[in-house]
């Protein structure tokens, strides 16, 4: 440690620190430009520049690069420093006056009016100042090595390469983040004009999944993560104080033995882009019920607040019920909680924001407890209730001013009217479907899906949680539209299920088995290759085959195989089958 | 009195079983015509069954389970469609018109795949006319003489 003083205030700092850090830390002001904590100083602007005094020798320095020694005096303020910072100021202002920070800067050193004209003033307001911080940033942290300078004088800029759009970058916005000006920026562009799927707030590449999270620890995003294309940047691990970092982690499939399997895979939401004339993804400010669900969430991208694009709050909420479900050309079956969260919605716009809501339903299905107890608490709330389903949404004018917004054009039924409503936000309830893969999913266990798309259950009053598969369980949404008490419900009783056979500690298994006759088997071993679970073995001793009962699950195909009738199937046996066909035939 | 086909279906108990199990919960009309048989997989229908259900009277057979990849069993149903080949082959040298032999798929979810595929099996042997094998008449013979 040594000790130094600047400006008459004394400061303890390790050696080699430099002197802007030791000024931090004094809290002394040292004005910069091309200086940021995440690269080397640079020493480019020239506006840190302080006097030193040790002995009697005095000398300017930048004091972002400058290490500073035992003994040493700083002054930041003297008049050698004040003349020095003039000039640069001056300089700088006379070429961009416009630019914010280099205004507020030259405010604060009072450099008013420059004393010389520039030949190459620039009055933008997000002027390139050449602070360098961006090609520093591309080749320092990104490690990237897009950006760089090029000429020298006043016509020295920031180019890519050959002046072209580089491979080698790989559109991170490092170079937009340091930009002091707002010269370089990160424009997205959108699709073939269609919206992505969520569009609602910005993903860094490290987060936490969601805020509910088990274990709560972000996790790093290969795909968008810096240092994965580059090995550069690691600024994440630089202040991660307990070193918890680690690049080198990897996905990795872990193989589990089990005995039962629950399957709750969930639902996905209908695709309302699919419905053209509600114009979800090709018009603003019309909603999924999940992105709105996410505009409502307190630390969700609007913070809570219902807001539209423009920021402002919606005049008027139009809700649309079934979109997507009780719909012959989608899903014909209801999606059973959409009315619900559909009243939810608008519980929460009219708490929250003063606009009018709107909803159009075609029947309200409140029919959990207390639901419908709301449902008529809404009414009293003023939510006008249109039975109807909307036709389509299109742009039209609020009123006669041309105040753009939206147009809800429905039937209304109860009063037997066609009808055109102005609506600033729409938000879509659409259906829940089953999930892409669930196909894949089931047919993996075995198990059917209804007709539906979800997945089968034994039984739909006396066996709703197993399947048509021993040990293999369903629950949620996986098995059809559900709201989260049915959903508790029936994961409670697929769990308990398991338990129950857990601690009873033996399986019973069905009496429908095969079995070999030993003195009719020849040995010819064509049922051994039929079996699909390696139930049937040979036992050379006997040159036999022989059925582990506890594998086989009796579906007969060796039975049906068997050229000498060897083998029979407890409970379908040729001889029952036979029977049961004569019977028919009678 | 009009002919009435005799049909003898053996249906897989997962998913053929259940799905006219689907058909009858829903109310959906299908031809009575088809017997159903149920077996736990159409794997398990071994030809001779086929052969013995012609023998004994019925006009066609149509064998149904799950659709190929579905199989509880994994791969029962692979094993079906390699031997229904062969046996149409075989039924052809008998004299009966492989059109009376059908397999379908039918999932536990395809109720009304399931009517759709009798009413049509139905229709088809009703057009074809009863079956008729010298067999047959031995048979009657015997129950004459009995």
């Amino acid at each position: 440690m040594v000790t130094i003083n600047i400006d008459g205030k004394t400061v303890e700092v390790l050696e080699d620190t430099t002197i802007l850090k030791a000024a931090e830390q004094a809290g002394v002001w040292i004005p910069t430009m091309c200086h940021s904590e995440y690269f080397e100083p640079y020493g480019v602007c020239r506006l840190c520049s302080v006097e030193v005094v040790r002995g009697k020798r005095s000398r300017i320095v930048t004091a972002c690069n400058y290490p500073v020694r035992g003994g040493m005096t700083v002054h930041t303020n003297s008049e050698k420093v004040k003349w020095l910072r003039k000039i640069i100021m001056e300089l700088m202002v006379s070429r961009w006056p416009n630019v914010k920070v280099v205004k507020e800067i030259a405010e604060r050193l009072g450099v008013e009016k420059p004393r010389f004209a520039s030949l190459e003033r620039d009055e933008a307001e997000n002027a390139c100042i050449l602070c360098g911080m961006c090609v520093n940033m591309c080749n320092d942290v990104v490690k990237a090595g897009v950006l760089g300078f090029a000429h020298s004088g006043i016509k020295r800029e920031v180019v890519l390469p050959f002046d072209e759009r580089s491979d080698q970058c790989i559109v991170c916005g490092a170079c937009a983040h340091v930009c002091p000006t707002g010269h370089i920026k990160v424009v997205f562009e959108d699709y073939r004009g269609k919206k992505p799927e969520f569009t609602l707030g910005p993903k860094t590449p490290i987060y936490v999944p969601t805020l509910q999270a088990v274990p709560r620890v972000p996790v790093i995003d290969a795909e968008s993560c810096i240092h994965f294309k580059t090995d550069g940047c690691e600024n994440c691990a630089k202040v991660c104080e307990p070193n918890a970092i680690d690049y080198d982690m990897k996905d990795e499939i872990v193989e589990v033995d089990v005995g039962q399997i629950l399957i709750a895979t969930g639902f996905d939401l209908f695709d309302a882009s699919a419905m053209a004339q509600y114009g979800y993804g090709r018009l603003d400010n019309v909603y999924s019920s999940l992105e709105f669900e996410s505009i409502l969430n307190s630390t969700g991208p609007t913070g809570g607040n219902i807001v539209m694009k423009n920021g402002k709050e919606p005049r008027a909420v139009g809700i649309i019920h079934c979109i997507g479900s009780r719909d012959i050309n989608h899903h014909a079956y209801c999606s059973r909680v959409c009315c619900m969260y559909a009243l939810k919605f608008a519980h929460l716009v009219r708490d929250r924001t003063k606009a009018a809501i709107y909803q159009f339903y075609i029947d309200m299905r409140a029919f959990g407890k207390g639901y419908e107890e709301f449902y008529t608490r809404l009414l009293d709330e003023g939510v006008t209730m249109i039975r109807g389903k909307a036709a389509e949404i299109v742009e039209g004018a609020w009123n006669e001013n041309g105040d753009p917004s939206l147009k809800i054009r429905c039937e209304d039924t109860l009063i037997g009217k066609f009808r055109e409503i102005p609506v600033d936000m729409v938000v879509l309830c659409n259906a829940m479907e089953p999930r892409k893969d669930s196909d894949t999913i089931r047919r993996l266990f075995s198990i059917s899906k209804s007709p539906d798309g979800f997945f089968l259950e034994r039984h739909p009053k006396l066996d709703p949680t197993s399947t048509a598969t021993d040990g293999v369980y369903i629950a949620g949404c996986s098995q059809g539209p559900k709201d989260i008490p049915d959903t508790v419900a029936q994961a409670s009783s697929a769990s308990a299920r398991i338990l129950s056979l857990i601690s009873k500690g033996e399986v019973e298994i069905e009496p429908v088995r095969a079995m070999v006759q030993d003195e009719f088997c020849s040995g010819c071993k064509i049922c051994n290759n039929m079996c699909p679970y390696g139930a049937i073995e040979f036992v050379e001793e006997k040159k036999i085959s022989h059925v582990n009962e506890a594998l086989c699950k009796g579906c007969g195909t060796c039975v049906a195989a068997c050229p000498s009738s060897a083998m029979t199937g407890h409970g379908f046996t040729d001889e029952q089958i036979l029977a049961e066909l004569d019977g028919l035939l009678i | 009195m009009a002919f009435e086909p005799k049909i003898i279906g053996f249906l897989c108990n997962w998913c053929s079983y259940t799905g006219a199990d689907l058909a009858g919960v829903s109310r959906i009309k299908s031809a009575p015509n088809v017997r159903i048989l149920r077996t736990m997989c159409s794997g398990r229908v071994d030809p001779a069954f086929i052969l013995k259900a012609f023998q004994l009277g019925a006009d066609g057979v149509i064998v149904m389970g799950c659709h190929l990849g579905d199989c509880h069993y994994q791969e029962g149903n692979y094993k079906t469609v390699r031997r229904l080949p062969f046996l149409k082959r075989l039924i052809k040298d008998f004299g009966i018109d492989p059109r009376r032999l059908r397999l379908e798929w039918v999932s536990a979810s395809e109720g009304d795949r399931f009517a759709k595929v009798v009413n049509e099996m139905t229709e088809e042997i009703r057009q074809l006319g009863p079956l008729k094998l010298s067999v047959h008449r031995e048979i009657q013979r015997a129950i004459a003489h009995q």
